[in-house]
């Protein structure tokens, strides 16, 4: 009896190891529930079909780069609309390493998490002395002049044609060529920047980033160097999204700079506000929110006979119109919604 | 005159013709951020849906001018009393970043709208302005800069005076400093907030009017909108005085960085410099010029 409780609540859980009350899945039914999403999202890669799973890779890739953000932005409460030049540079770095140095991808996802995250420090300086607002639009300046680099430092780049012929990643005679076969890749680095995130945050680095942005005059009277920490949260923050920026370069193959302007940043913006500030799975929610958003207007659109609507038009409005609602209706996003759910049958079917 | 100091002069006046302009969108920003605290970034699709009701009532329709100009502030008003009601009001205390997402969601859904409405091609404004450009030794000035930016310095001053004499701007004063003070004296802080919300909206109208007629309506004004930042910033976001001064260097540094940098960096320079002076300026005041700093405590 007391065991079938503890299977499934917390309350009768009773850690006697700090291994047990450290883990980040503390109860049994939290583990089952993530051996059943491992499992599932191991099923669908090899069950799904081509178009399915083209859509599940850029949500893969969105993912991580949400994440990224989330970092900077929901942990450390540094807002940055530079994210898509952030995205570019990554992607960039990699795409240039593959093509023009003949550089494996092993290597150049790294190196291009590298430079994004020199890069994102040199960017990240101004919040030394500028806040809220004010850093808003020093990370707009850094999104400006990035774009422009992409756009006009044409050896590197290729100026607005961009760089096209870009290797898929093989390793030893296995390419990952294909929806299904990059789908796994992306599977596995949402789950080493999931795991990543879980755990920097519960290290001395990822509590000193929450305490500067709850407070972050109060967090250096506690004795966290403030400047120190922002710096770190700009790198880490942009070795992930360099991640993903290189992700989708070799996904896509090819990269231009309109795959990472200000609308970009805009739209990762959107992904952690609407999947939840501040949290892990929020991330991924709000990315598959996102990717999958205009999918299905467009879905239900096709199947709506004598719409005459323009579809870019309603897609673009429902993206404000899903901003501007989360933000009113339920501003911690929908982590906050699946929290609210979770906690309704934690209790269930008592009261309290 | 030698050839090159023409060339300076010449440059310097369409920067400073511009920057009038320039400065009037960055009025909108300031008005808001003073009363409200809220960086609105949807100033410059406010700015479209100006310009293009307007089109569409004296190009579409066919009014007068004058009329069409008065349906379009009176458009303006409703919009931002519904803006203010339906998106900001609700998110009074929450954090700065939401209450920016909620600014940027209705950039994205106001841009929309305009592009469902109006599609995404290019129209020729109606002549409202004169188009001619008057001669003053070598030097010429295209007679639709100087009214605009005419127009624009008058308002800029208007609010200004405003602002330090009338009631609704001393209150709107007494707000921005502290909201609960402003409260416990019995100012109407939600009327505050509708009225400078209306106020940008009929300016951002306003400059939206006189931006398409001097470049024609097409979906690119709203990136006006986010130039307007750098003004804004650069003269502080708290200052009327400093829009107007931010405006003027904006639009000179945006003039003469195209006119001497652009050929030699491959072009777009007159984008980019803005931005990085900006950031310079920024991090030497990190109020910008003319703002106020603010102390914090914990």
């Amino acid at each position: 009896m007391s065991s079938a409780i503890a299977w499934r609540r917390e309350c009768g859980t009773f850690h006697t190891t700090y291994a047990a009350d450290m883990a980040l899945r503390p109860t049994p039914l939290a583990r089952a529930r993530i051996a059943i999403v491992i499992f599932a999202a191991l099923a669908f890669g090899a069950l799904a079909g081509r178009y399915e799973l083209s859509i599940a890779n850029q949500v893969g890739i969105a993912a991580v780069g949400a994440l990224g953000l989330n970092v900077l932005v929901g942990f450390t409460g540094q807002i940055s609309v530079a994210q898509g030049a952030f995205l570019g540079v990554g992607a960039y770095t990699s795409a240039y390493l593959t093509t023009r140095i003949g550089v494996p991808f092993w290597v150049a996802l790294p190196a291009a998490g590298l430079v994004t995250a020199a890069v994102g420090g040199i960017f990240g300086i101004p919040s030394l002395r500028l806040k809220g607002l004010y850093l808003v639009i020093a990370t707009l300046a850094a999104q400006v002049v990035i774009e422009w680099f992409m756009i006009h430092l044409v050896p590197v780049t290729g100026g607005s044609q961009g760089i096209f012929g870009i290797p898929a990643p093989a390793l030893g005679p296995l390419v990952f060529d294909t929806e299904r076969a990059y789908y796994f890749l992306t599977l596995a680095a949402v789950a080493l920047a999931v795991l990543g995130c879980a755990n920097l945050f519960r290290s001395r680095a990822g509590r000193a980033f929450i305490a500067i942005r709850d407070q972050d005059v109060a967090a250096s009277v506690v004795g966290v160097d403030v400047f120190r920490y922002k710096i770190t949260a700009f790198m880490v923050s942009s070795f992930i999204v360099g991640a993903a920026g290189a992700l989708q370069a070799h996904h896509d193959l090819i990269v231009s700079p309109e795959n990472f302007n200000l609308a970009v940043s805009i739209e990762y913006l959107g992904m952690v506000i609407i999947g939840g500030l501040g949290t892990v799975s929020g991330s991924l929610y709000g990315a598959a929110f996102i990717r999958l958003l205009p999918i299905a207007l467009a879905t239900v659109a096709r199947s709506v006979p004598g719409i005459a609507l323009n579809v870019n038009v309603l897609k673009e409005a429902a993206f404000g119109v899903a901003i501007i609602g989360f933000l009113i209706l339920e501003p911690r996003g929908i982590a906050k919604v699946w929290r609210d759910i979770k906690d309704y049958f934690r209790l269930w079917p008592f009261k309290y | 005159m030698s050839p090159e100091l023409t060339l300076v002069l010449q440059l310097l006046i369409g920067g400073v013709a511009i920057g009038g302009v320039y400065a009037l969108i960055a009025l909108g920003f300031v008005l808001i951020y003073k009363a409200t605290d809220v960086l609105n970034l949807a100033q410059g699709e406010m700015l479209l849906l100006g310009a293009y009701v307007s089109y569409g009532l004296i190009a579409q329709i066919g009014l007068p001018v004058p009329v069409a100009f008065l349906i379009t502030l009176a458009f303006s008003i409703v919009l931002g009393i519904t803006i203010e009601r339906v998106a900001l009001r609700p998110l009074i205390g929450e954090p700065a970043i939401s209450v920016i997402m909620v600014t940027i969601g209705l950039a994205i859904l106001l841009r929309s709208i305009v592009i469902g409405i109006w599609g995404t091609e290019y129209r020729v404004y109606p002549d409202v302005l004169p188009k001619e450009s008057a001669q003053i030794g070598p030097l010429s000035v295209s007679l639709e800069f100087l009214w605009s930016f005419g127009i624009a310095m008058a308002l800029v001053a208007l609010f200004a005076l405003a602002f330090r004499y009338t009631r609704v701007g001393i209150a709107m004063r007494a707000v921005a400093d502290d909201q609960q003070a402003a409260l416990s004296m019995g100012i109407n802080v939600r009327f505050v907030f509708a009225t400078s919300w209306v106020i940008a909206a009929i300016v951002s109208s306003i400059g939206g009017i006189l931006l398409a007629s001097i470049q024609g309506t097409g979906i690119l004004l709203a990136t006006l909108g986010l130039k307007a930042l750098p003004v804004a910033i650069v003269g502080g976001l708290d200052s009327i005085i400093g829009a107007a001064a931010g405006g003027v260097i904006v639009g000179v540094l945006e003039t003469l960085s195209a006119g001497y940098l652009d050929v030699p960096l491959g072009g777009g320079v007159r984008d980019v410099a803005p931005f990085v002076f900006l950031v310079l300026i920024l991090l030497v005041k990190p109020y910008g010029l003319f703002g106020k700093e603010r102390i914090e405590r914990v």
